[in-house]
């Protein structure tokens, strides 16, 4: 059997001899890359490192006589205020862009923490089995059977809301799936030769599963974490639109549709914007996701 | 199949032991609840009677398996803001949460199956287009913002259709697709693949061959086979709506399970927060084991995970 090589995207095959015009075989070739959901993913990822240099305004100050300002394109609207300004005349589009800030510094914590976590019990799990093993996939098996939102909602009760609390939680609940997912590699590559070759050399633990089992899983880490970033960002936003995520002043999205829900009858764009800008970033983070697995690591496609 | 069940069993066990003391420690955090009864002519002997009388005097753990025995029995103390007993405050939230899900689910179907289908059938369509966007949607659209556009929509623009309160079936329509929405969109994928599965499978090529007409090969050969694996996605669905609910009910002031567990946040009322999350746990991983089990008969391949 001769090795096939993994198709990248399920495009139609390559007809030898036949011209497509430089045009098509261009767009062709465009089609296989997320060029849109990249692009987006890209201005927000500059807009929220740049937040301080790209924002036109301060995101958390704003003049009252300004207030529900629409946008430039509404006759009443101006250019000073692209999209509008909310009801505390704070110019909206600023406020977007550090809200991009707060929802990536988040999910980038989180997804390191929990990611980091995850991976390296995924790899002690499959690497010393037996009981270890029953702990930790009995732990991940727990984690995935709590009921998320009720959790959050006690545990800002009992704590206070804050950042760090929400970073925890997410945390707390995104772990299992790098465990999960590790784990499974782990078992695989546990057989593999070079690592019993290097267990009767003298390796210690440590440096086995430093040397020989950590690179080989790193591509299903990456795959696990952007596949994760999507849910994340939604998470967050659902905690702070409750008023259980990130404390008020601060510009995140969540909260700032939960603002705008009061004004909607005369200014819709203050729970707009902030709402279009998670529904677009998830978007665009799940279809790189898609693509990334795809690219990387095609037996990963029962993860969805 | 009966070890994986006990097992399955445990974990739900687990949870509930583990929310549980979340949820004891929470009322603890709280601070010593005597603090509520005293005014300033309770005297040193009364205070001590309370702590008699309340199990305060004994060690934590004790004190936790008291509160869980009390809890067991219904007893889970009262509102601090509405004086009356939680049970009662949380038992007549349950009609309007179990309505909306059913409205949820409703929808949910009413979108999932026929797209679904027709997707699979016509591949590659713009009706497959379109039932594909739905699904991608589904998965990326935060549930509150699309709640509140549907409402800036159909209410506030179009004034087709009421926000808030729960009255008439009109009342039901915006809550019900925010909540079935993510549910329409998942059930639709499942759906779409499983049917497109079962349409390459060899005994509909062979109702092909055999000349069978395309609407009976759909429906009475592809369709009830293709629909197995999203059967036992709908017990998931209920799981689904149980956090679902808290964001739908809170944007729509649903008077639900949802809404009463933000409030009572919002107020601080412990007691009240406890009986929900306790509540609802319960149901969660009541309905969680009952998942588990209709999967094992449904599908036996699972029994060896």
């Amino acid at each position: 059997m001769s090795v096939q090589p993994v198709a990248a995207a399920p495009s139609e095959p390559v007809i030898p001899g036949r011209d497509r015009g430089r045009i098509r075989g261009w767009i062709h070739e465009v089609n296989r890359y997320p060029v849109i959901p990249g692009f987006i993913m890209l201005a927000m990822v500059v807009a929220a490192i740049f937040a301080p240099l790209v924002a036109p305004h301060d995101p958390q100050f704003g003049y009252l006589g300004d207030r529900e300002t629409p946008p430039f394109w509404h006759p009443e609207g101006s250019t000073t205020h692209l999209l509008g300004t909310d009801q505390q005349g704070r110019d909206m589009l600023s406020r977007v862009i550090f809200g991009a800030r707060i929802s990536m510094l988040i999910v980038v914590t989180v997804v390191a923490i929990g990611g980091t976590i995850g991976t390296a019990l995924g790899i002690i799990a499959a690497w010393y089995g037996r009981h270890i093993d029953e702990l930790i996939m009995r732990a991940v098996d727990v984690t995935l059977a709590m009921p998320f939102i009720l959790v959050a909602l006690v545990a800002v009760v009992v704590f206070t809301q804050s950042t760090t609390l929400v970073i925890g939680l997410l945390a707390i609940f995104s772990w299992n799936g790098f465990a999960r997912q590790i784990r499974a590699d782990s078992l695989r590559i546990k057989t593999a030769d070079y690592v019993s070759l290097s267990l009767v050399s003298g390796a210690s633990t440590i440096w086995i599963m430093w040397k020989h089992i950590f690179p080989g899983v790193v591509n299903t880490m990456v795959v696990v974490a952007t596949l994760r970033v999507g849910s994340l960002i939604l998470a967050e936003a659902i905690l702070s639109y409750l008023g259980a995520g990130i404390p008020p002043p601060t510009p995140a999205w969540g909260l700032m549709v939960a603002d705008g829900r009061a004004y909607l009858d005369t200014s819709w764009w203050i729970a707009f914007f902030p709402g279009l800008a998670i529904f677009l970033l998830v978007l665009s983070s799940n279809f790189l996701g898609d693509w990334l697995r795809d690219k990387l690591d095609p037996r990963l496609r029962q993860l969805d | 199949m009966t070890t994986f069940l006990v097992r399955r069993f445990f974990y739900g066990i687990a949870v509930v032991i583990i929310v549980t003391l979340i949820v004891f420690f929470l009322s603890r955090a709280s601070g010593d609840p005597r603090t509520f009864f005293m005014n300033e002519y309770t005297t040193k002997e009364q205070w001590d009677a309370w702590g008699r009388e309340w199990g305060l005097d004994k060690p934590v753990i004790e004190q936790y398996f008291l509160w869980l025995g009390r809890a067991m029995t219904g007893n889970l103390g009262k509102s601090l803001r509405e004086n009356r007993p939680v049970l009662d405050v949380v038992m007549e939230r349950v009609p309007a949460t179990v309505q909306l899900a059913a409205g949820a689910f409703i929808f949910a179907l009413l979108l999932g199956l026929p797209f679904g289908v027709l997707s699979a059938v016509w591949r590659g369509s713009w009706l497959d287009y379109f039932g594909r966007t739905i699904a991608l949607f589904g998965q990326a659209l935060p549930p509150f913002w699309l709640g509140i556009m549907l409402i800036l929509i159909f209410a506030v623009q179009l004034e087709w259709l009421p926000t808030s309160r729960r009255e008439g079936i009109p009342h039901y329509v915006l809550p019900s697709i925010t909540l079935g929405w993510l549910t329409a969109a998942g059930l639709l994928r499942l759906v779409r693949s499983a049917m497109l599965e079962v349409l390459d499978s060899e005994y509909v090529k062979m109702a092909r061959a055999k000349g069978v007409g395309s609407n009976s090969i759909i429906w009475k050969h592809a369709f009830r086979n293709a629909l197995i694996a999203p059967l036992t996605y709908t017990a998931l669905v209920f799981v689904a709506f149980l956090t679902g609910a808290v964001v739908t009910e809170t944007v729509f002031s649903w008077p639900g399970l949802g809404l009463l567990a933000v409030t009572s946040v919002n107020n601080l009322d412990l007691a009240v927060l406890s009986g929900v999350v306790l509540f609802l746990t319960l149901l969660y991983v009541v309905v969680n084991f009952i998942t588990d089990v209709l999967y094992a008969v449904i599908d036996p391949r699972i029994r060896l995970e």
